[in-house]
């Protein structure tokens, strides 16, 4: 647990001594503020509904960028082994990592409550669904950024980590129309694995199981996937 | 301290390292020689856990590495080839951050101390990405020296630094063996020979030869050589040389013909122990040929290290 909040911590600083934690969270802010003002001037209703919904395209792109580096940096420069060759173990720095991308993504989030205030300021929305809804896009930053890090985990590469992680958020997008496709049992399965399914009843004040159970069941993948990756060095 | 037992480690199908056994007592500085790509790294990978072996084991201060790699390694600072740093950190922060993670006591005075040793104190706030390369190497043995472990393994330490700081750090490995057991990695010759108090030989992941440099030295020629440089007809000349009495061989130098002004130089090998210098120059004077030079031929550790890294001879055989 003190190795995982060491690599979380220095992880977290890390991300804020580079440029990219600030370039990152200032185009999500604008892309935000920008999708509020738009939804808001359209539908004049207090409510982040319209917001919440569409923050999980933006995820598709900020997501790779926060998770890109965790995994592939260390290990092309080989801090990886540094870390491995103390006692510390695997599922110890990937939970680390996990841990200060999350953290990073509540900052960020915590800044948009900007939009939240000026609601309370200037009409009278429910509260209930504002926060279910900060809910669910928190938890599926998290499920995204555990994809992203298992991405990170295969490659010394930043760049392909990104666009490995890019893909498999697409594809989490895409199968349910594939689902569709298919229909019956076979696709309603694939339906359920699509994140379409899994992000609308949160801002309309609702937590559904199947979605707290899919968005933690995806957290828990990536991490013992990354986990299996690091180690994986020892059956090359 | 250190003991490995028949390690080996194979890549798929290609053999890194063979059947690997050595000892390393508490407090000895060992030296593990080799050309680049005989396994050195990937032995001291094998020792930190960073690697399982595939056959064999290695015991570090009493823990197996492979079963109890977490206790092994709690006892062992290591400097990998490539000094492991995190540019955007300070100097400080990084190895508060190692400090932390090796579970060191009172770690702000271990960091302190780590710095002094590794003589990095006076940058410690500097963002370790601007510092150069041979800064950079102080800061990974402050980091490898963090907490005190009793075993030290050194990947190269030297490479990528000037003369002046290569000396320094020599002094500094030299200073640390006694408190510390520690192994050093490296194709530099010289290094060895300053710094070691023991030497291993490794080519093609084997062992190739094992003892003190003095010994190495000794043991490897298996007998004495001296060098004679006479005025006289080669053949002539041969045939004298020859007859002395305890004289094993003697070689011609250079091809025939070549001579200059009719000199003609030897390499005589005698029995161990034999000092036969008195009764060579009385062999060249009776037989009325000119005594130019007469001297012991030494081979250098470069010629040894050469001689077992390029020909493929088996451990046993050298060791005879």
């Amino acid at each position: 647990m003190k190795n995982l909040w060491a690599v979380a911590l220095r992880e977290l600083r890390s991300y804020f001594l580079s440029p990219l934690a600030y370039v990152v969270i200032a185009l999500f802010l604008a892309l935000s503020g920008y999708l509020f003002a738009l939804i808001l001037a359209n539908g004049r209703q207090a409510s982040l509904q319209g917001l919440v919904q569409n923050v999980s395209v933006l995820y598709l792109f900020i997501v790779p960028a926060i998770s890109m580096r965790l995994l592939a940096e260390e290990q092309r420069t080989g801090t990886i082994e540094l870390l491995l060759t103390n006692p510390v173990q695997e599922w110890e720095i990937v939970t680390g990592k996990f841990l200060a991308s999350v953290l990073l993504v509540i900052v960020m989030l915590g800044l948009t409550l900007l939009f939240p205030l000026f609601l309370f300021i200037f009409g009278s929305p429910d509260s209930g669904p504002i926060i279910t809804g900060y809910l669910g896009i928190l938890l599926q930053a998290a499920a995204f950024l555990s994809v992203g890090l298992w991405a990170s985990s295969l490659t010394q590469n930043q760049i392909v980590a990104a666009i490995i992680a890019f893909a498999l958020l697409l594809i989490l997008w895409l199968s349910d129309n594939l689902g569709q496709f298919l229909g019956g049992t076979i696709g309603a399965i694939v339906s359920y694995t699509s994140v379409i399914n899994h992000f609308q009843s949160f801002p309309q004040g609702v937590i559904q199981s199947n979605d707290v159970i899919y968005y933690v069941t995806l957290i828990l993948a990536g991490i013992v996937l990354s986990t299996l990756s690091l180690q994986s060095r020892r059956y090359r | 301290m250190i003991r490995v037992e028949h390690l080996t480690k194979n890549y798929g199908p290609r053999v890194a390292v063979a059947d690997v056994t050595f000892d390393v007592d508490k407090g000895e500085v060992l030296g593990f020689l080799g050309p680049n790509g005989a396994g050195k790294t990937t032995t001291m990978r094998i020792l930190t856990g960073y690697l399982p072996p595939s056959g064999g084991r290695a015991e570090v201060a009493g823990f197996d590495v492979a079963t109890q790699s977490l206790q092994a390694r709690a006892n062992i600072g290591y400097l990998p080839e490539t000094v492991p740093l995190y540019p955007d950190m300070s100097v400080r922060s990084y190895l508060d951050f190692m400090g932390k993670i090796k579970g060191a006591r009172d770690r702000r005075r271990q960091v302190d101390r780590a710095m002094e040793k590794a003589r990095i104190a006076h940058r410690a706030g500097d963002q370790i990405g601007k510092l150069s390369k041979g800064l950079r190497q102080r800061v990974g043995l402050a980091q490898a020296l963090l907490g005190d472990p009793p075993v030290l393994i050194l990947d190269e330490p030297t490479s990528g630094l000037d003369p002046r700081q290569i000396i320094e750090t020599r002094n500094l490995i030299k200073s640390l063996g006694g408190e510390h057991t520690v192994v050093l990695s490296t194709h530099i010759l010289p290094e060895v020979a300053a710094t070691c108090s023991r030497i291993v030989i490794i080519s093609n992941g084997r062992v190739v030869a094992e003892d003190t440099p003095e010994n190495l030295d000794r043991r490897l020629k298996g007998a004495e050589s001296i060098a004679v440089t006479v005025r006289g007809p080669r053949e002539q000349v041969k045939r004298a040389l020859t007859g002395v009495p305890r004289v094993l061989s003697v070689e011609a130098e250079g091809s025939d013909g070549r001579p200059a002004n009719g000199l003609a130089s030897f390499t005589v090998q005698s029995e161990v122990g034999a000092d036969i210098r008195e009764a060579l120059a009385k062999a060249v004077v009776n037989g009325g040929f000119g005594l130019m030079e007469l001297r012991p031929a030494h081979l250098s550790l470069e010629e040894i290290f050469l001689q077992l890294t390029t020909t493929d001879a088996p451990a046993a055989e050298v060791a005879a």
